[in-house]
């Protein structure tokens, strides 16, 4: 049995301009230890699927369609507020994109470190700061005995980003769930800080869902990756074959555009047009307009479906086996 | 990747770490040098020691005449002259002080509830309550509200003579009148920092640890709100008192034989061209209290703002 299975998942938001259907059908799921990529342009609906998940959408505008998330047998989405409280933090936690403004500014670090295992863990206030300390000692802040009686303010953004994660794996959660940890940060800090969550991921045997729009940090850190594009998951695959066996059109054209991996001087290889406007229903698939293998028989409903075993597209064409993509 | 060896965590290591600097104690380190707001701080603890303990000093009291000193001139008996009932001037600046500084503190203690309350509800609940809430401040705003405050101590004037109440009453009215003028700016203060609080990531990942809905308001907005209102609160104590002066020299304040800063100033303002010390010692009074109320504001704002200071 899967740790977290995601089934049809759809989160729309109604705004103004229409109902965006951000995340449209979405079903997935991830293994107890497993690491799980989920990589997709800016408004793909990465961030909204794991916002969904732990609950964190504003109601309104958001609203949560149809679907279900099994946790343990709890459906993340439809349970009550005490149970979701009880699982949110403790068993399933949550490390921000921006380490600068996910820590309150006018809280101590052990007072923040420490409030996961106040509320969850009912400790006592004293030893619930041994552990903080601990905790922080462990992501590799030094001197982490008087270190931990700073301010944010006081950190870097590669240490504050050591606590956050800290702070999510306090309570040593069976899934952590990592969106962009290290878009903020510089180049080496985020190798330092993929590691530390490797390192912590194989201590605790945590299972780590990543999102990211780093097709190469995704590469290094996943076993399996999930791609999205305008709120649909379009492949689904092992790291390696996802990388070297592209299936789907916009997986290969994705890949075609890494900057590294085109001969110098060419002229950088882009995808053309512009991603679906998604206030606007879309029949078929999303890709249609951009892609280059498109025919009339694309406009028709599809389903993620495996074309090999572990390895699972949207393209009909591909499932049909009219098209063989070359990398 | 770190390889240091943890530290091991003894107990007076953490004793040692138990005394380091709050962030109120950073706070009052920064205000500390600040010089104006020192010298503001001192000035109002002076101030307040002077009105509360003089009046037991004083030989005299308020209300005690001596009609055939008429209003004389300072002078070793009367340090700062007598008014022209031949009451002693000192001992009224005094007792005018305690009220003065009364409806300062209890006015903005009404107002800062009314608007932080009013501001917090507005801004964390959002939608259409916080629109309508919103909007009826904008009413309320456009509404002269001098004339609001004069209909109000009118009114309860009349009220007052007619059910034989004392005058304290026309006190209690004060504050209460004045408290609800001024609590508008509060609430939008308060309002505008919880809206954006609540879009913080740090809200979120409160959320995301599993807090409920009191403790983040409690743990996490609050504190974040707390530094503005302290500094607005400040203020606005020197701006009631001026309000309420104001009132007092228009004759709707404060009435006789009970006296503020604001009706001494009023009746000194009548004699002046004869006898200016009427004037000038409750003016003088009045205004190094304002000036050091706002000192003392400015320098907690820049005290507080922890980001502004040291990021």
């Amino acid at each position: 049995m899967p740790l977290l299975q995601v089934n049809d998942l759809r989160t729309y938001f109604h705004t103004r301009n229409g109902v965006v259907r951000a995340v449209d059908g979405v079903s997935f799921n991830i293994q107890k230890g497993e690491t799980l990529g989920i990589v997709g342009e800016s408004g793909s609906g990465k961030s909204v699927t794991c916002y969904s998940l732990m609950g964190l959408i504003p109601k309104p505008p958001g609203r949560i369609e149809s679907g279900q998330a099994l946790f343990d047998d709890v459906d993340l989405l439809h349970c009550r507020d005490s149970q979701l409280l009880k699982i949110r933090g403790k068993r399933i936690s949550m490390v921000f994109q921006d380490p600068m403004t996910s820590l309150n500014p006018y809280m101590r670090i052990q007072d923040q470190l420490a409030e996961p295992l106040l509320i969850h863990e009912q400790l006592e206030r004293k030893e619930a700061v041994h552990r903080a300390i601990r905790a922080l000692e462990e992501v590799g802040v030094p001197d982490a005995a008087r270190r931990i009686r700073s301010y944010p303010h006081e950190f870097s953004g590669g240490m504050r980003q050591r606590v956050m994660i800290a702070m999510a794996l306090i309570t040593k959660p069976e899934l952590l769930i990592a969106d962009e940890p290290t878009t903020a940060l510089d180049v080496t800090v985020q190798a330092q800080i993929l590691e530390l969550i490797k390192k912590m991921q194989h201590e605790l045997g945590t299972a780590v869902i990543l999102i990211s729009h780093d097709l190469g940090v995704v590469a290094g850190f996943c076993q399996r990756v999930l791609v999205m594009y305008a709120g649909r998951i379009v492949e689904c695959a092992p790291t390696e074959r996802l990388y070297y066996h592209p299936k789907h059109p916009y997986n290969r054209a994705l890949q075609k555009s890494i900057p590294a991996l085109q001969p110098k001087g060419a002229d950088l290889y882009t995808i053309p047009g512009l991603p679906p406007d998604l206030s606007k229903p879309i029949t078929g698939c999303a890709f249609v307009p951009r892609c280059e293998f498109a025919r009339e028989i694309c406009k028709s409903p599809v389903e993620l479906t495996d074309v090999e075993p572990g390895h699972a597209t949207a393209c009909l064409r591909i499932q049909k086996g009219e098209l063989e993509l070359e990398r | 990747m770190s390889e240091a060896a943890p530290i091991p965590i003894t107990s007076d290591l953490l004793a040692e770490a138990e005394q380091g600097a709050s962030l109120w104690k950073d706070a009052w380190l920064r205000l500390r040098r600040n010089r104006l707001a020192v010298f503001g701080g001192i000035v109002i603890i002076i101030m307040t020691l002077f009105c509360l303990i003089g009046p037991w000093a004083s030989p005299y009291s308020y209300e005690q005449q001596d009609l055939g000193l008429y209003a004389s001139a300072p002078g070793a008996r009367h340090w700062f002259g007598t008014d022209k009932l031949g009451r002693d001037q000192l001992t009224r600046i005094m007792y005018g002080g305690r009220i003065s500084l009364s409806v300062g503190i209890c006015a903005t203690l009404v107002s800062l509830t009314i608007g932080v309350l009013y501001g917090a509800i507005g801004g964390y609940v959002g939608g259409k309550l916080d629109i309508a809430m919103m909007r009826i401040v904008d009413i309320l705003y456009a509404l002269p509200f001098t004339i609001f405050v004069i209909l109000l101590m009118v009114f309860t004037r009349e009220l007052a003579s007619q059910f034989n109440l004392g005058a304290e009453w026309t006190l209690y009215v004060m504050f209460g009148a004045i408290g609800a003028v001024e609590w508008l700016t509060m609430a939008r203060i308060v309002r505008g920092q919880v809206q954006s609080l609540r879009k913080q990531e740090f809200i979120e990942a409160a959320h995301a640890l599993g807090l409920r809905k009191r403790r983040i308001i409690l743990r996490h907005m609050i504190p974040n709100v707390l530094g503005p209102v302290a500094v607005y609160t400040t203020l606005t104590i020197p701006a009631v008192m001026l309000l309420e002066a104001f009132l007092s020299f228009l004759g709707l304040g404060v009435q006789p034989p009970l006296s503020s800063w604001g009706t001494l100033i009023k009746d000194g303002a009548e004699l002046m061209e004869e006898f200016p010390w009427l004037l000038m010692f409750p003016a003088a009074f009045f205004s190094l209290t304002l000036f050091s109320l706002n000192f003392l504001g400015d320098g907690l704002r820049d005290a507080l703002d922890v980001r502004a200071s040291k990021d």
